[in-house]
């Protein structure tokens, strides 16, 4: 019988050529002769744009175009990379034109220079006059939500973009119970941002009279309804395409610059037009991670049992809408699911327009903001009950049987324990919590530990599809194409080896088609929600057995038999249940059925799944530190996450997955924070040196670890890895900091700005 | 006025000549003229290492190296890696075996620094895993958490000096 | 590409000096990792340039007749790092220069630049400070030495004439000899970072190991421009080498410098930072002399 693909670490199908360089990214595309587009941003944080002179910058030479704010449709639309939605009452917010008079961040997009090179470009920028009507700005929500701070955007009072609240059971009478204890904690997160190598860019021109756009985006098909939202044209007229890209984590899961790339191209009759972002304009222009502040109220009996909780979110949405409505409700759901209250929980939440960059999608969605807040509570529960802060969760954590009653998502296995369990040996728990209690010594360590709920998919909130094209080739070889995309997780290796096992034929047989077009490629809507090996999955199984189905017709002619006694193994047509009973060569059959003078077919397939399932992803994450008291600094020594994503497609690529979370979870729990002038709105750490992005000093070794319980309602059995390895690193981080110094750290990064006035405060710090 | 200027040299082993404008990057040249698009660009400060080349044997963010600098100087990129037949380099085989690629973006770079660290290492130079986080600390990755990439590098070193 | 209105390359020192008289205006570009920089962010966009980079006899490190370690102004960080009689001289300049940024970095930046743009974090200022460097400058008139600390004016300015470049900088013999010293960065991550403050510190202890001799101390990013601990010095010198010497010492340094706050830190973390790397540092020296605390 043949080698399995499933459950190996093959090496990723485009390693290959992004070890030689060879891989194509958007700007290696664009043709050198494109003219540079230019963006100009807004100098004030919040007002209007009353007058723009472009009279001295379009004289440069090399200047081709200057457009304003005062050029574009009068057309808002909504950037979010979300499926569209049937029903107008649950669509995303528009509330941004391409190019904005009314200017809500510093650094808004108020008009653009189109110029023959890059300089023309940037000296026209420096030439444009801008006069402002300006107005105060607000960079914090809890300022922005007071009455009488001008609104960012008319028809949403208080600055309110969203709010979303849950009651279970009956909470009042639940905290009348006699005997509870009750624990509040306010816990702080910071925004920050994605920071893909790549920087968004695109090039766009037009062909046949419509519009194409390269981009690098993780959601092509989203992206071209935007575009035609965006400028008001038939959705057909657009075409995305999407090469490699140097990685997205949520950013690229909007329409950044493509809907205006597109406009300026088109307003040149096609013209190729590039529309290149430098990293400052990334930071402040694009998305960034909601900084979210949880006021969470718990009644505990003294034993530990949480009887009530009630928490309220404050989200910072920033200046426009993008994804914040449904993350907002995402923090929410995290805090419902983790813990089983046992009589009544509650949750208030809101996201607030401020004047500041715009917070969309970024691995987690909502989750690592709400269980930051969570286990750090957890854990000053723990502390104030004198108890252990593992067996408080395991006293508390969804237990095994749970069934949510809206997504219906079960919790099949005993996977919190399991994961506990390694993490705990892993780690040294038991014997390292005891031995570093009580130390003196200006440098001290400590262990701490959280626990990650995620979900798979984005089922029920929104519609979940995936469609996949299967074309075989005369040697037995196979082309995929799939909406989905690869985004530099390796969707595309693991799609080939679902599709190698499925199918029957060796993996060196599968051929991703890893650029999306979306004239050529089916229906997809990209990556997102940790979806795709789940979704996308559904669609391979599907369209592989469809194929199956159409060569095993084909094949019982040959062979003389009925198709359902016949299968297809390691590239060989076989009698089925008889892996080793090669009767002919897949390649064989294809290239005769192919040139058949008889009934010649061109063997494809191609279906769509629906999804109408979700799945529980759940995991721990253990981290050891130093702490150097009189420095203010934590060393991370230690760390580990343990995942169940259920069945692992391809465990080494699986592990990679989880220490990329990992890394961006260390920078969320120990360097990285944006911030903002208080004054004048304006971002002050906009590169990538003075945005604290984590190097490879700043690691110790990643140790990821899995257990396995193969998810029911998958076709592999998968469920979500993309997202969930970022959620539980800061707060563990910040419970070892906790058990090394008894000081309980309530915002993250724990940087030396924030540790040095606590340990002074406690006293460790003269 | 523009200025050009006449820049000989040797890039991937070919001795080259290309006139440039004064105030091009090496990354600019390199991509523009040659189109080695290996040449990653990812911030344009010096800060990401994308852009990373080896001159004269040690690695330069070509984004802050003017083009004009490269004149008589020999210039390797990760399109100089191959073998004649495409033959993976060591380096290039440990970073696809180990599992050091993600979105690929950051690997160009790395690669030419690993590369550089391992010709050394065959040298006679001798790394610990503290001294080869040291080395390759001038390029940053969103994706790997930098874990495979220093096992890649740590396994090319210890059989260089093994 | 940099938005300059003109690059002139120098071909010689003497060409150097001639460029900058016939072009005061226009900056010098030595490895270019700042000037670059804030050319592409927009700070010098359309300035002109002399680069310097290709004048290759400003690279290195030797020995003059008289004991005078010089050190050639291009010389990059990791030439300092990896240079000999630097490691025999003044090891902890080629520490401190093996902390500047990156790898790749540390392969363009010069010392010469590192000094010239006048910036308080610049890593290899406090040691060279701490060391009592004397910049030589070649002009349209010759040569010419100043100590550092005149070449520092304020943040950002440094004391060259529209005629000069720095050439050289100078380490005289008395100033190393039997001298140990220690510098340490902090910053908020481990490579690829400015200095939040840098501490350099160095002894020299008597004969027999038990007094401090002469200690010199200088910060980076605890005023506008690096600037010496004199303080501290003076509170341990002639000391006998104990902990009681260093803490005084530490505790001194607080009077001696005058570090801001700004959204990269408090000035009372920095403070906080002066005391302890001090103490650190000099703790860290005393040992490297083969004394005992």
């Amino acid at each position: 019988m043949a080698r399995k693909a499933i459950g190996r670490s093959v090496p990723r199908v485009d390693a290959y050529d992004k070890v030689t360089g060879r891989a194509k990214y958007t700007d290696d595309l664009a043709d050198r002769n494109a003219l540079i587009a230019k963006i100009l941003h807004s100098t004030i944080a919040n007002g209007l744009v009353t007058k723009i002179d472009t009279g001295r910058a379009e004289k440069l030479p090399g200047v081709v175009k200057i457009l304003t704010c005062f050029d574009v449709p009068d057309i808002e639309f909504p950037t979010a990379g979300h499926p569209w939605s049937t029903d107008p009452a649950h669509r995303d917010p528009t509330d941004r034109k391409l190019l904005n008079r009314r200017v809500r961040l510093y650094g808004d997009d108020i008009a653009a220079v189109v110029a023959e090179d890059e300089v023309a470009a940037s000296r026209a920028l420096r030439a444009i006059e801008v006069q402002y009507e300006e107005y105060p700005a607000a960079t914090d929500p809890e300022e922005a939500m007071r009455d009488g701070v001008p609104l960012l955007h008319e028809g949403f009072p208080n600055n309110i973009l969203e709010r979303h609240s849950v009651l279970d059971g009956d909470f009042d009478e639940a905290t009348k119970e006699e005997g509870l204890i009750r624990v509040e904690g306010t816990y702080q997160t910071p925004t920050v941002q994605h920071c893909h190598i790549e920087l968004p860019t695109s090039y766009a021109y037009m062909e046949g009279g419509r519009v194409v756009v390269v981009s690098s985006t993780q959601i092509p098909h989203i992206v071209r309804r935007i575009v035609g939202q965006a400028l008001g044209i038939p959705w057909g007229m657009v075409r995305i395409i999407k090469p490699y890209i140097g990685g997205g984590f949520g950013n690229k899961q909007d329409a950044l610059y493509e809907p205006l790339n597109a406009w300026l191209s088109v307003q040149l009759g096609g013209r190729l037009v590039k529309l290149e972002l430098s990293r400052e304009e990334a930071f402040y222009g694009t998305r960034v991670r909601h900084a979210v502040k949880v006021h969470i109220t718990s009644y505990v009996r003294p034993d530990g049992r949480i009887v009530a909780r009630d928490a309220k979110f404050v989200s910072n949405q920033g200046a426009y809408g993008s994804h914040g409505h449904s993350i907002v409700s995402k923090c929410v759901t995290a805090f419902r699911q983790l813990y089983n209250d046992e009589r009544a929980k509650r949750a208030e939440a809101v996201t607030v327009y401020t004047n500041t960059a715009t917070s969309g999608a970024m691995r987690g969605y909502g989750t690592p903001q709400s269980v930051f807040g969570m286990e750090c509570h957890a854990d000053d529960i723990a502390a104030r009950l004198g108890i252990d802060p593992m067996e408080f969760r395991r006293m508390n954590m969804m237990p095994v049987g749970y069934t949510d009653p809206f997504s219906k998502n079960v919790n099949w296995s005993d996977s919190f324990n399991q994961c506990i369990e390694k993490g705990r040996e892993y780690i040294g728990w038991d014997r390292k919590r005891e031995l570093y209690r009580n130390q003196s010594g200006p440098v001290r360590r400590g262990v701490g530990m959280s626990l990650l709920w995620y979900n798979t998919a984005v089922w029920p909130i929104s519609m979940e599809v995936s469609s996949c094209r299967m074309v075989l080739n005369q040697d037995g070889s196979v082309q995929i194409q799939l909406g989905e995309t690869e985004i530099g997780q390796g969707a595309d290796t693991v799609f080939a080896q679902m599709t190698a096992d499925t199918l029957g034929v060796p993996f060196e047989s599968v051929h991703v088609v890893s650029t999306q077009d979306t004239d050529i490629t089916p229906f997809g809507t990209g990556a997102y929600g940790s979806r795709q090996t789940y979704v996308g999955g559904m669609a391979i199984k599907r369209t592989a057995e469809s194929l199956k189905g159409k060569i095993l017709r084909f094949a019982s002619e040959r062979a003389d038999t009925g198709p359902d006694a016949l299968d297809i193994d390691d590239g060989f047509i076989v009698r089925k249940g008889e892996p080793g009973s090669a009767l002919f060569a897949l390649s064989e059959l294809a290239t005769d059925v192919l040139y058949s003078m008889e009934h010649s077919m061109h063997f494809t397939a191609e279906e769509t799944v629906q999804a109408k399932s979700n799945a529980y992803s759940f995991g721990a994450g253990f981290a050891e530190v130093e702490v150097d008291i009189p420095l203010a600094k934590v060393r991370l020594v230690d760390i580990v996450n343990v995942h169940d994503c259920g069945r692992l497609i391809n465990p080494q690529l699986a592990a990679a997955q989880v220490h990329g979370g990992m890394s961006m979870g260390i920078g969320y729990g120990l360097y990285e924070k944006m911030l903002y002038d208080p004054g004048t709105g304006k971002l002050l750490n906009d590169n990538l040196l003075d945005y604290k992005l984590s190097t490879i000093m700043d690691h110790p070794h990643l140790e990821a670890l899995f257990v396995e319980n193969p998810e029911p309602t998958s076709a592999f059995g998968t469920k979500a890895l993309g997202e969930p390895p970022t959620v539980p690193c800061a707060p563990a981080i910040r419970n070892a900091v906790f058990h090394a110094t008894g000081v309980a750290a309530n915002e993250n990064p724990l940087t030396p700005h924030v540790l040095f006035p606590l340990f002074k405060a406690a006293g460790l710090i003269g | 006025m523009r200025q050009f200027a006449t820049i000989r040299c040797t890039i991937n082993g070919k001795v080259t000549e290309t006139a440039v404008d004064v105030r091009a990057s090496l990354a600019d040249m390199l991509r523009g003229e040659y189109r080695l698009t290996g040449v990653k660009k990812g911030c344009e400060v010096g800060e990401c290492g994308a852009c990373n080349v080896i001159i004269d044997g040690e690695c330069y963010n070509s984004c802050i190296y003017l083009a004009i600098w490269a004149d008589g100087k020999n210039i390797r990129t990760v399109e100089g890696l191959e073998g004649p037949n495409g033959e993976l380099s060591e380096i290039q085989r440990l970073f696809v075996e180990e599992g050091a690629v993600q979105c690929g973006f950051c690997t160009p770079g790395f690669v030419l620094t690993a590369t550089a660290i391992l010709e050394s290492a065959k040298s006679g130079q001798k790394y610990t895993r503290d001294e080869l986080r040291r080395e390759l600390s001038g390029h940053l990755c969103r994706c790997t958490g930098y874990e495979n990439i220093l096992k890649a590098v740590e396994k090319a070193v210890s059989r260089a000096s093994a | 590409m940099f938005d300059f209105e003109a690059v002139y390359e120098a071909k010689s020192v003497a060409h150097a000096v001639e460029l900058r008289g016939l072009h005061p205006e226009a900056k010098i570009l030595a490895g270019g990792s700042d000037i670059l920089i804030e050319t592409r962010a927009g700070k010098l966009a359309g300035c002109s340039v002399i680069s310097i980079f290709k004048l290759d006899e400003l690279r290195g490190v030797s020995m003059d007749g008289d004991g005078t370690l010089r050190i050639g102004a291009l010389t990059s960080f990791s030439c300092l790092a990896r240079d000999p009689l630097i490691g025999r001289c003044i090891s902890v300049l080629g520490e401190a220069a093996g902390t500047a940024g990156g790898p790749q970095l540390r392969n363009i930046g010069t010392v010469g630049g590192n000094v010239c743009n006048g910036v308080t974090s610049a890593d290899t200022a406090s040691t060279l400070m701490a060391w009592d460097a004397v910049m030589e400058y070649t002009g349209a008139g010759g040569v010419r030495r100043a100590p550092i600390r005149e070449h520092y004016v304020k943040a950002g300015v440094v004391s060259i004439a529209p005629d000069e470049i720095l050439t050289s900088i100078l380490i005289p013999q008395d100033s190393y000899e039997r001298c140990f010293g220690c510098y340490i960065k902090y910053a908020m991550r481990g490579a690829m970072d400015i200095a939040t403050l840098g501490c350099s510190v160095n002894v020299r202890l008597s004969e027999d190991l038990g007094t401090v001799e002469r200690m010199r101390a200088a910060y980076g990013v605890a005023g506008p421009v690096p600037m010496r601990g004199l303080g501290a010095e003076s509170t341990a010198n002639g000391q006998p080498v104990s902990c009681e010497t260093v803490n005084s010492a530490a505790a001194a340094a607080l009077s001696d410098v005058n570090p801001r706050s700004s959204w990269r830190a408090s000035k009372e973390l920095r403070l906080q930072l002066v005391e302890e790397l001090t103490r650190r540092a000099f703790r860290e020296s005393v040992i490297r002399a083969g004394g005992k605390l």
